[in-house]
């Protein structure tokens, strides 16, 4: 029985007097892609910022690779909050694409893949320079090393920021949105990327997405989110094909609708 | 004279600047307070009056510190400037987006090299309007010094005119060198704004 790589159990997470992760649970095996659906404001990026260490939780525990991210052992072997060592250790085996990119403004493309694993690895910079210049002919921006933010595309720049990501190994990917700040034909480039990934590699993904085509053709599995919890989840044909509860069947022919 | 006040006052004012600037922005209530009470005191008194604590009354007991006047100089003009620099830093160093912060994290940076790699270029770049203003007038104020002994610019004008006589000359030239100097630092603070915004698109930020 193989352990999951990713355990959130019972995690629930306010802001002020608003939950929006409820008690909430789940398991992701190790390779597993996952994504995850749901109404606006049903705590989905929550659920990623919290796992990337980005928002603390108040209650409930994370657990990546059999090791507690949130919490570590105590000298009397009790689990306590985690301090910022721990946790930088632990969150080494994450990484994350944003919506917005955020990558760094005044380095160029090869500089922003380079950054992280010689200023945190430690790599020599020419060992950083090939894994960086493959990284990025993966995403196919071979041609674009020297440009900087600025002078690409949406599209272009998500990719240069995932390859940014990659460059740090992870074990866990999460994807928040990536494709919803970018014109529709920008989005096909992007999303090629993500299929590249979950083909070639024996990554964990989860993602956060509206783009139901997308995820019901590349996830394992579909969770469906609703007022911070896992309202529904399964396999795209049960979940897309045959949803059982009220709220998932309301939610996607919203978005048939929509789209 | 002038021009070596100046140069080592402005390096002492944008490092302190920096310094007050994230004492201010941390969240050690102490840090806080440290930088608060040095950005007061050094903007809410006159520099003068700082030059002549630092010169007349340090040396004296209980105090016994002795520094020549051209340190005294720099020392004062470098933490007065830097008083104001803190808080242009801090308006920098916030303007800096939050992604930015964000992505350092995922990318599991430690906070130093996610400031001095990540967060310093940017504000450098977005306090340099406003800094050069402040290390011209830096300059301008390096006319304060010879009251502490030191014969800087303006002094050695005054000593040339009171033996010669030219003044409009010696005072037109004198005009004429504060000027140059001025856009020596002007100039200065271009070439480093052009390269730390390199790759940018022209007025906008991150
Ligand atoms: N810093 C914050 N302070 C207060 N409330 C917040 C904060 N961040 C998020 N929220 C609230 O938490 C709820 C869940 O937010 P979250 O971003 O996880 O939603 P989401 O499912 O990702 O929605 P969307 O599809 O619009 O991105 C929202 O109601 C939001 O208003
Ligand atoms: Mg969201």
């Amino acid at each position: 029985m193989p352990q999951p790589i990713v355990r959130f159990t019972d995690v629930t997470k306010r802001y002020g007097n608003l939950t929006v992760l409820n008690n909430l649970n789940l398991d992701v095996e190790a390779g597993e892609k996952v994504a995850i659906i749901g109404p606006s404001g049903s705590g989905k990026s929550t659920l990623l910022r919290a796992l990337m260490t980005l928002e603390d939780i108040d209650e409930g525990i994370i657990t990546v690779d059999d090791e507690p991210l949130t919490h570590m052992p105590a000298r009397d072997g009790r689990l306590v909050r985690a301090n910022a060592r721990h946790q930088r250790k632990v969150r080494g085996k994450i990484g994350m694409v944003f919506q917005s990119f955020n990558l760094f403004p005044h380095m160029s493309a090869l500089q922003n893949v380079m950054e992280a694993p010689v200023q945190v690895l430690g790599l020599d910079r020419k060992e950083a320079r090939e894994r960086a210049c493959e990284l990025l002919d993966m995403v196919g921006l071979g041609e674009k090393h020297d440009h900087y933010p600025s002078q690409l595309s949406g599209g272009q720049q998500q990719r240069v920021a995932i390859a940014r990501a990659l460059a740090m190994r992870p074990k866990v990917m999460l994807f928040d949105e990536v494709t919803s700040a970018l014109d529709p034909e920008l989005c096909g480039e992007v999303l090629s990327v993500i299929r590249r990934l979950g083909a070639e590699h024996s990554l964990t993904m989860l993602m956060v997405t509206h783009q139901m085509g997308f995820a019901r053709e590349f996830a394992d599995r579909i969770c469906f989110f609703h007022q911070g919890r896992i309202h529904e989840q399964g396999t795209p044909a049960e979940l897309f094909g045959n949803p059982r509860e009220d709220r998932t069947r309301c939610f996607l022919s919203a978005v048939n609708e929509a789209q | 004279m002038t021009v070596q006040v100046t140069f080592w006052g402005s390096l002492l004012a944008i490092v302190s600047a920096i310094v007050a600037a994230l004492g201010r922005l941390s969240s050690v209530p102490a840090l806080r307070w440290l930088a608060i009470t040095y950005i007061e005191v050094f903007r809410g008194t006159s520099l003068l009056v700082q030059l002549f604590w630092l010169y007349f009354v340090l040396p004296m007991p209980p105090f016994n510190i002795e520094m020549s006047a051209f340190a005294v100089a720099i020392l004062g003009l470098g933490l007065h400037i830097g008083a104001y620099g803190a808080e242009v830093m801090r308006g920098a160093i916030r303007s800096v987006a939050k992604g930015q912060y964000e992505a350092c994290q995922a990318l599991n940076m430690s906070p130093f090299k996610r400031f001095y790699r990540i967060v310093l270029p940017q504000a450098l770049l977005a306090a340099i309007p406003p800094g050069t203003n402040l290390l011209i007038e830096l300059l301008k104020n390096t006319s304060l010094v010879s009251l502490i002994t030191l014969s800087d610019l303006a002094f050695r004008a005054r000593q040339l005119d009171q033996a010669t006589f030219m003044t409009l000359e010696i005072f037109a030239l004198t005009l004429l060198l504060y000027f140059l100097l001025a856009q020596v630092i002007n100039l200065g603070m271009r070439m480093l704004e052009r390269r730390l915004s390199r790759g940018r698109m022209q007025g906008g930020l991150s």
